[in-house]
């Protein structure tokens, strides 16, 4: 099977990032006229300067589609910070290793008291997320976590540093079945500058995460990359081509694609504003991806303000995350009534934009016409009675 | 265990005055049938013995009007041919009326969004929105990506308390959730084997279908379009043969996005039909699937009178078999 990272790297990328600036608006009516994107020449008209001044259509197009695909639902889940230790320099990143912020690495108690805590607000899919350590988020650590969360969340994913098929396979094992693993930025020279040091500076290792996750046995895999450290097109374009790979080559995999925009975090990265993405272009983008993919979940987390998330519900979207907390024991400090933290969290990975409790959210869905999901997985589907049990 | 509600309080082709007669004492539970529209509070984790109650008018519309002859599957009759799938809709009550206006008497639901532990979750009550006494809710393997994955969620739905029915439907591909011929196989003889009524989702293929039979199957459910395209009935020709060949009710699963498709699948002699996504995310829920009922026993009614096809008559300019005269 040919590897993700050398298909990508004898794509024209750069010639299509040409091409979204060339254009006409007449290219995109006849796309939208057709109302799918059938391959990335396609997609990369709508994501031009000119599909801007037909947003209104695309985003039509993009909710009936969206809606036929996937119903009016939108599906919940929430990030537990497991620790954030880190041994990478990437420049953007709270978690960097060289910032000076309290580290801390969660015991599985209280990993399992944040999560009973997270599942008394509803959710039942749980995103775990830590930095890439090879002391402290390492041996068994991450498996028993799964374990213990199990019987209060049907399902799992996790967001952890890269790691190699066979090392996959204990985490599917305890009973794990979603990955992620963004690119942060698909554009090589700029991954190499914001990632000096550490494991992650293997720019193709990276990439082909999720191809080695799916060889495990991981039946949801999560792509992205991290809008601001360079030319949102560009990277727009190789989030295409990663997700349109896997579909082909990872095929029983449910493929998700998450947006984030970088946020302010410790260390004061300062992103180019040449690469700063506006609001109406992440819509923008979001209706493209669901012309050209149309079976693709789309995530969209409290990175993003409220105005924004309530107006993508009905877009295309098909995932959020709510009241979350980006670090580590941060659930602990939460008053379980009003779902807001009673301290700061100096040790979080970047301030989130929409502080509102996991009901207020669940609320605004309801209240545009669409069913909050909180279970969409049962755990049986992939644990043997004999497992649960053990459990 | 939970008691699902097992038992069928009212009796499939009760006479209509008997059904007036017995709703009749649950005046006030008529509430509010618009879509979107909320139950009082109180409602919805009574569902194992809850019966949802409809407004008048739906009853007297759910009689059957053209007198189809009733439908039978397994061991049981049942008066409505359409079947309603619960996933997509903007909210469970919203799902609940629109499955209540369908007239419908069988719901499939996937198990995967329901909670079959002991007590009910509030966050995962889909069931709770059900009359068990009104409507065999058929529990669904979605989210299997093999045989045993969804041999194993069809055995904890039993264990629950649901019917020990199945809608065996083992999509690995998440995009166009169409379904794996060889697991299929593979589950329903061992879900036969273990005496669960099996109805499983299939592609139209023809030869499977009779494989499908020879296993035990209780019905066959060829697709007419994938899931969620609302294409209708593409694989028209396909089903045809399928229906042509059944020992058992031919169901059409999948695709149908208009009543007339529906009524279409009705006149080449399918049935009975599933929709979902067609009710679930139109403007009007309950009022499409009123249309969908009506076009389901329009279809029927016709395929049972029997339809002239029309001819395409065309006359050779000179006579073939003028010799014989």
């Amino acid at each position: 099977m040919s590897q993700f990272s050398e298909v990508f790297a004898a794509l024209p990328i750069d010639a299509y990032h040409r091409q979204t600036l060339d254009t006409s608006s007449s290219t995109v009516e006849g796309i939208l006229h057709k109302g799918r994107a059938e391959d990335l020449r396609d997609f990369a008209a709508l994501i031009s300067p000119a599909a801007q001044g037909k947003i209104e259509e695309l985003a039509r197009i993009s909710r009936a589609r969206t809606q036929r695909h996937f119903g009016k639902v939108i599906r919940l889940f929430a990030p537990i910070y497991l620790s954030n230790e880190c041994i990478n320099v990437c420049k953007y990143c709270g978690f960097s290793r060289n910032n000076p912020i309290p580290r801390i690495t969660l015991p599985v108690e209280q990993v399992v008291a944040e999560t009973r805590k997270l599942a008394a607000q509803g959710f039942r899919s749980l995103l775990i997320v830590a930095g890439e350590h090879p002391k402290y988020v390492s041996n068994g650590y991450v498996e028993t976590v799964v374990r213990e969360c199990l019987p209060i969340m049907p399902s799992l994913g996790i967001e952890l540093g890269p790691l190699e098929t066979p090392d996959y396979r204990p985490i599917v094992d305890a009973g794990c079945e979603g990955l992620i693993a963004y690119q942060e930025t698909y554009h090589r020279p700029t991954y190499k500058e914001l990632h000096p040091a550490g494991p992650k500076k293997h720019y193709g290792w990276r990439m082909e995460t999720p191809e080695r996750a799916y060889a495990a046995g991981f039946r949801r895999l999560g792509i992205g990359a991290l809008f601001g450290l360079y030319d949102w097109r560009y990277e727009a374009l190789a989030v295409a081509a990663h997700a349109r790979h896997l579909y082909r080559h990872c095929w029983k995999a449910q493929i998700n694609i998450s947006v984030p925009r970088m946020r302010p975090a410790a260390g004061g990265f300062q992103p180019d504003p040449a690469y700063q993405m506006s609001d109406r272009e992440l819509v923008q983008l979001v209706c493209a991806f669901r012309l050209l993919l149309p079976h693709a979940g789309l995530v969209l987390s409290t990175r993003e303000p409220p105005a924004l998330r309530d107006g993508l519900v009905q877009l295309g979207i098909t995932t959020m995350s709510a009241g979350s907390s980006t670090e580590p024991g941060g659930y602990s400090h939460f008053d379980e009534t009003t779902w807001t933290p009673a301290e700061d969290q100096p040790g979080e990975q970047f301030h989130i934009a929409d502080e509102r409790s996991p009901q207020e959210v669940a609320d605004m869905i309801r209240s545009q016409g669409y069913e909050p999901v909180w279970k969409d997985f049962d755990q049986s589907l992939v644990s043997t009675q004999q497992q649960l049990e053990k459990v | 265990m939970r008691n699902r509600g097992r038992s069928n309080s009212r009796k499939r082709g009760l006479p209509l005055a008997a059904i007036l007669s017995i709703e009749s004492q649950f005046p006030h539970h008529s509430n509010k049938s618009a879509d979107g529209a909320t139950q009082p509070p109180g409602f919805t984790n009574r569902w194992n013995r809850r019966r949802v109650i409809v407004l008048i008018k739906l009853k007297t519309t759910m009689q059957n009007p053209l007198e189809c002859t009733p439908l039978q599957i397994g061991d049981r009759v049942f008066r409505s041919r359409l079947l309603v799938g619960t996933g997509k809709f903007a909210s469970n009550e919203t799902m609940r009326d629109a499955v209540a206006a369908s007239g419908t008497e069988m719901v499939t639901v996937a198990l995967k969004r329901a909670d079959l532990g002991i007590e009910s979750d509030p966050f995962a009550d889909i069931l709770d929105y059900l009359d068990f006494d009104r409507y065999l809710v058929l529990p669904n393997t979605a989210g299997a990506l093999n045989a045993e994955e969804a041999v194993r969620i069809a055995r904890l739905g039993e264990a629950a308390g649901l019917p020990k029915w199945v809608k065996l439907e083992i999509h690995p591909d998440p995009n166009y959730l169409l379904p794996d011929p060889i697991e299929t196989l593979k589950a329903a003889e061992i879900l036969v084997r273990e005496g669960f009524t099996v109805l499983p989702y299939i592609n139209s293929d023809p030869v499977l279908a009779l494989r499908l039979q020879d296993v035990g199957c209780a019905t066959v459910m060829p697709l007419g379009s994938p899931i969620g395209s609302n294409r209708g009935l593409e694989t028209r020709a396909q089903i045809a043969i399928i229906i042509e060949q059944a020992r058992v009710p031919v169901i059409v699963d999948a695709g149908l996005g208009a009543p007339s498709h529906a009524a279409a699948a009705m006149e080449l002699g399918a049935d009975a039909v599933l929709v979902n996504t067609a009710i679930a995310i139109a403007s009007a829920p309950s009022r499409m699937a009123r249309s969908f009922a009506v076009a389901v026993e329009a279809g029927r009614a016709a395929f049972e009178i029997g339809l002239d096809h029309g001819q395409n008559k065309a006359e050779a300019t000179s006579p073939l078999t003028t010799f014989l005269d």
